[in-house]
């Protein structure tokens, strides 16, 4: 355990097709609405912390050179983390890590995402090697499709009742994004159409998948003497967890996943968390697909094995249910790659500071961010408080 | 509505030359011959296919190589209507989750040999424990795709 590390600012941009500015300019969007949150001025700032999906999705290789005017990391050190959909917590624990370590007071954290400009599923099948896995990596539907399939398959899960319960996590996170001002999409949609839309891969549908976004998002990482000095009321980090698998996807369980097990186990030991479902008072949990969100239900502990429908269709991961998960819409809505990890964890912040407005929960003082990426390959995990 | 100005259109084309290393290239070879090779781990005594250089678990050097049964069970699959980037089919198609018979992990490939352009026909035919057989190309290169698809038995 390193030094206690306090979150003192948050920035987002206003996620959707970016067309009208450049890509540094879009990542000076976030930066600056960092600085102002926090109050303080990039003078302020020991290191910066950068990433974004793998450099294929950019067309720009360097993205650390091409935003160092935007971050302002000239003349400061710097470090860049990628792991495509879990940069952003990835890039959240960097910044973590420096400053817990006592090698850095302030660290300002800064990920983002252009995917109009871009192929984005075309860059995930190069996240894998053209000898035997990139043919069969049919974007991140496939890869998806398969895992639910799985977990279908495995507890025997009625498909009905699966739809059902998919059906419901996209209409109340289309629901809830409506309240997030920062959501890209914003649209409110019912059971029949989620249920009814057009296949994507069997059984995704339309309306079970994330958009394409364009967005960027900062967050401000302080020690705990500085978060004192400087904020009001920090989001103090209490767990951190993280988790990769091995390279070849065929060789392990993805439905009683232990990565996510263990990185999930790993955060709440530190929190001291032993009843998720009812210590959490929130979690913003990576639901790029409504499936995927079912499956982390249950093995981040929020229910046990083949619940995950049931719990969902009681209304206990719903807003003013039991544990709400992704009041902000989540991944499903608002997708900007490299971003989206890091979105969740300033998501967490805000919910455990008050300052998450129209989709606030009420009270919060504990926060769950997760993100996943790769093919089914990482996972990690931040653990949010109001209280040190 | 935020303005839009104009894009600028760049393709980024690069070329590379992977080293198969000696592994794949056995492989490949076996697959010429219309063989799927594996190999087992010393250790842990699995059988992976396609054949890998270390055990990733154990992290010592894979041992005896063998030919596995082009037979096996459907262990997951999904059915792609859209076109993906780098795909070596059009779609629709299946990529899928195989467990050969007498291997210790599940085998990527596709699935095909049957009508894909109906979803609910598809169910009916290809689901979890579903067997399914290897179906070689009429040419072989020494390539993953000289196995065309996986067709239900």
């Amino acid at each position: 355990m390193g030094r206690a590390v306090g979150i003192i600012g948050t920035g987002q941009t206003r996620h959707g097709s970016r067309f009208d500015v450049t890509y540094p300019d879009l990542v000076r969007e976030a930066v600056q609405a960092v600085f102002e949150d926090a109050g303080i001025t990039p003078d302020d700032i020991d290191g910066v912390v950068s990433g974004t999906m793998p450099s294929m999705m950019e067309g720009v290789a360097l993205t650390h050179f091409y935003f160092a005017d935007a971050m302002r990391s000239v003349g400061k050190p710097i470090l860049k983390t990628e792991t495509c959909g879990s940069t952003g917590v990835s890039l959240a624990l960097t910044g973590y890590y420096w400053v817990a370590s006592g090698m850095a007071d302030m660290v300002l954290v800064v990920g983002s995402e252009k995917m109009h400009e871009g192929d984005s599923q075309a860059t995930m099948t190069t996240v894998a090697e053209p000898f035997y896995q990139r043919f069969f990596i049919s974007g991140a539907p496939g890869v998806f499709s398969m895992q639910s399939q799985m977990w279908m398959a495995r507890y025997g899960i009625p498909e009905d009742k699966l739809r059902d319960a998919a059906a419901k996590v996209s209409v109340d996170h289309h629901r809830d994004a409506l309240d997030n001002p920062y959501a890209h999409i914003k649209k409110a949609v019912t059971m029949d159409e989620v249920k009814n839309a057009k296949v994507i891969t069997y059984p995704c549908r339309l309306w079970d998948i994330c958009p394409n976004s364009d967005g960027a998002c900062a967050v401000i990482f302080a020690c705990e003497q500085k978060a004192r000095k400087i904020c009001q009321k920090p989001a103090w980090i209490k767990g951190i967890g993280y988790r990769g698998d091995e390279y070849w996807f065929g060789d392990s369980d993805k439905v009683v996943w232990q990565g996510a097990i263990e990185a999930a186990k790993e955060a709440y030991g530190m929190a001291g968390i032993t009843n998720p479902r009812k210590e959490l008072d929130v979690a913003e949990v990576y639901n790029p697909f409504t499936f995927q969100e079912l499956l982390y239900y249950e093995n981040f502990g929020f229910c046990d094995f083949a619940q995950a429908c049931d719990y969902t269709l009681k209304g206990t991961f719903a807003r003013g249910g039991e544990l709400p998960c992704d009041p902000s819409g989540g991944t499903l809505c608002t997708n900007p790659i490299g971003a989206t990890g890091l979105i969740r964890v300033a998501e967490a912040a805000m919910q455990v500071t008050g300052k998450a407005g129209d989709h606030q929960i009420e009270g919060a003082g504990l926060a769950l961010a997760h993100a996943m990426g790769g093919v089914d390959q990482f996972n990690g995990i931040m653990i949010l408080g109001s209280q040190l | 509505m935020a303005k839009h100005f104009q894009t600028l259109r760049h393709d980024v084309w690069l070329p590379y030359k992977f080293a198969v290393g000696p592994t794949f290239h056995r492989f490949y070879e076996g697959l010429k011959e219309e063989k799927i090779l594996a190999n087992q781990c010393p250790k842990c005594g699995r059988i992976l296919v396609p054949a890998r250089t270390f055990c990733p678990t154990c992290y010592v050097d894979m041992g005896d190589w063998r030919e596995v049964a082009q037979e096996g069970e459907v262990v997951s699959w999904s059915l792609a209507h859209d076109e993906f980037f780098g795909m070596p089919v059009d779609p629709p198609f299946i990529g899928a989750l195989i467990r050969l018979d007498g291997t210790d992990c599940n085998f990527l490939h596709l699935i095909g040999g049957l009508d894909l352009s109906n979803q609910d026909t598809v169910r009916g035919k290809i689901r979890q424990g579903a067997r399914v057989k290897a179906v070689w190309s009429d040419e072989k290169t020494g390539h993953l795709l000289d196995i065309k698809y996986f067709q239900p038995v």
